[in-house]
């Protein structure tokens, strides 16, 4: 792999930038191999980088249906915290935002990192005293967090409306300053370029039908472009999950829903922090185009459509304009869905499967982005060990039958 | 959104309803003797159908009664609305064109990775 730096972007700049490679192959597939990924979003990405790059594994193929990155990874607005409640929950996340804080230099690929600081709204005292227990609770993890009022949430952010008559008054929130946003394909392209450097076949267009298996235990899969063997196959397929998990007749407590973003007009600089608000659905920051990018809730009934009511982002932009009153003018202009992955305890499934070689990484519904290095380390960990790494041991399926359930809805519910 | 037809008071916007989940589906009996097992599968575990699936449905902002519904959730077409304690009427199969139910990834056509003839 050619290394990006300023000697070779001035070198392409003087030769008519003729002479970039492709990131990465576009190979055929092999008849088998030691690994086979389904589903090239960044957490399958990532899962395939770590198991290459720090297990030895690198007869890996992932497999992705439609384009890398096409699913929720190209869909999500890229908030990235780690301000959960429970220690479970904080040590994953947090061990994702560690991880982000240095990707680009390792994956030596831009992926526009900004720690900008995420604001959590609260609009009554129930929340906000709900806010200050999980502040308390991130300080005890040595998670950075911190509770402003509503004056300091003015000075953070002066859009702010924290007038005391507003439709949803502002009695403060917490502020995670390590806390902010990236660019979603930089991510896919820059975990997909490493991956292919380390050996993995990235296969693009080429879908599992099907799971073959022999004595309890996987030996292949069947796919739109012909059959695979593999003694391991690990699914990350996000809202997919149920179906693929259907193919071993396995059943997953997941439900999958839509879940809607939209952008606006681009305009200048307005917004220079994430605000997301639990109480009224909604969250917003700007992009560098100058677009406000704001996310809306679920829809609540089951869905595969990758489409969402009117209504449910006519209710998200009614609560952006009542905080955010000088962005009433502004029109939208591109809206969109991904389906998501919803558990019920708002928490991940990460680990084996009663198939032996049978790995499952989904259930991150609403709000699995920000862990995604995170969890490509852990899952490579388990799939390489066939062993559950200990930061994921808690978000096993087995949580479900033994009720140890991680219970994240305060933190994680639509906002993320 | 789409709009539903409630077998009380016909066509309404769909934002009237909520979803009730998977229809059909009963509380294992035996109390005491149900295993973790069985609990666990009542309580969390689900098909999650993509595809036609039978669902509660009900009409929260008008007559407030339940009724199920045969609904094709890769498509949101809905294609039968019956009472609670009827059987699902017999409706056209749905095949999807694969177990996804997009002919290419995420139902984006406009995107293509391989080139023509390319497998
Ligand atoms: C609108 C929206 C906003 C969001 N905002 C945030 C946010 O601000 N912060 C945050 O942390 N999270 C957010 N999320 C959640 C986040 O996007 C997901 O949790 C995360 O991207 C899931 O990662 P992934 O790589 O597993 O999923 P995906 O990128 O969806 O990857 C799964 C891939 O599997 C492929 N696939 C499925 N079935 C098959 C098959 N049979 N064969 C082969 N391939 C298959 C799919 O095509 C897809 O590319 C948001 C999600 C949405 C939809
Ligand atoms: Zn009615």
């Amino acid at each position: 792999m050619s290394r990006y730096s300023i000697f070779s972007l001035l070198r392409e700049g003087l030769n008519g930038q003729r002479g970039w490679g492709r990131a990465w192959r576009q190979p055929k597939p092999e008849d088998a191999y030691d690994v086979v990924i389904i589903g090239g979003g960044a957490h399958g990405l990532a899962t395939a980088y770590y198991l290459a790059k720090e297990h030895g594994i690198s007869n890996i193929a992932v497999l992705e249906k439609g384009w890398i990155g096409g699913g929720n990874s190209g869909r999500n607005t890229t908030i990235i915290r780690s301000n959960y409640l429970y220690d479970e929950s904080a040590a994953i996340y947090e061990h994702a935002l560690k991880k982000w804080e240095t990707l680009s230099r390792e994956l030596d690929f831009n992926i526009m990192m900004s720690h900008r600081g995420v604001l959590n709204l609260a609009h009554d005292e129930a929340e906000a005293r709900q806010i200050k227990r999980r502040i308390e609770a991130n300080r005890l993890n040595g998670i950075d967090s911190e509770w402003l009022d509503a004056r300091q949430v003015k000075e953070f952010c002066p859009p702010v409306n924290v007038s005391p008559s507003a439709r949803y008054p502002v009695l403060g929130g917490s502020l995670q300053r390590r806390g902010g946003v990236n660019r979603h394909d930089a991510v896919v392209w820059g975990f997909a370029r490493a991956a292919d450097a380390l050996g993995v076949d990235i296969i693009q267009q080429c879908e599992v039908i099907a799971i073959k298996t022999r004595g309890g235990a996987v030996t292949g899969v069947e796919t739109t472009r012909g059959s695979i063997k593999t003694p391991k196959i690990a699914s990350v397929v996000a809202g997919h999950s149920s179906v693929i998990a259907s193919m071993l007749d396995i059943r997953l407590p997941i439900q999958s829903h839509p879940l809607q973003a939209l952008v606006s007009e681009p305009v200048k600089p307005a917004i220079d922090c994430v605000v997301m608000s639990n109480a009224v659905h909604a969250y917003i920051s700007q992009s560098d185009k100058g677009e406000l990018v704001i996310g809306a809730g679920i829809d609540h009934h089951l869905g595969y459509s990758q489409r969402g009511g009117l209504n449910v982002i006519e209710h998200a932009l009614a609560a952006i304009v009542e905080l955010f009153p000088s962005f009433s003018r502004l029109r939208m202009m591109r809206q969109w869905g991904g389906i998501v992955d919803v558990c019920p305890d708002a928490s991940p499934i990460i680990g084996k499967t009663r198939v032996k070689g049978f790995f499952i990484n989904g259930g991150w519904g609403t709000g699995g982005w920000k862990a995604t290095p995170g969890s490509g380390h852990v899952f490579a960990h388990t799939i390489a060990h066939d062993e559950p790494h200990p930061i994921a041991a808690p978000f096993a399926l087995e949580r479900f039958t033994a009720g140890a359930l991680v219970a994240e809805h305060g933190a994680a519910a639509v906002a993320h | 959104m789409f709009e539903i037809e409630c077998p009380y008071c016909g066509r309404r916007d769909g934002s009237e309803f909520s979803y009730a989940g998977e229809a059909h589906i009963s509380r294992p009996s035996g109390d005491e003797e149900i295993s973790d097992e069985a609990w666990a599968g009542f309580v969390f575990m689900c098909r999650n159908i993509k595809g036609v699936q039978a669902e509660r449905w009900v009409h929260s902002a008008g007559c407030r009664r339940f009724f199920n519904m045969l609904r094709n959730t890769a498509t949101d077409q809905i294609l039968a609305v019956y009472k609670m304690g009827e059987e699902p009427p017999e409706v056209e199969k749905q095949p999807l064109p694969s177990p996804s139910g997009e002919s290419l990834g995420s139902g984006n056509d406009a995107v293509q990775v391989m080139g023509k003839g390319e497998t």
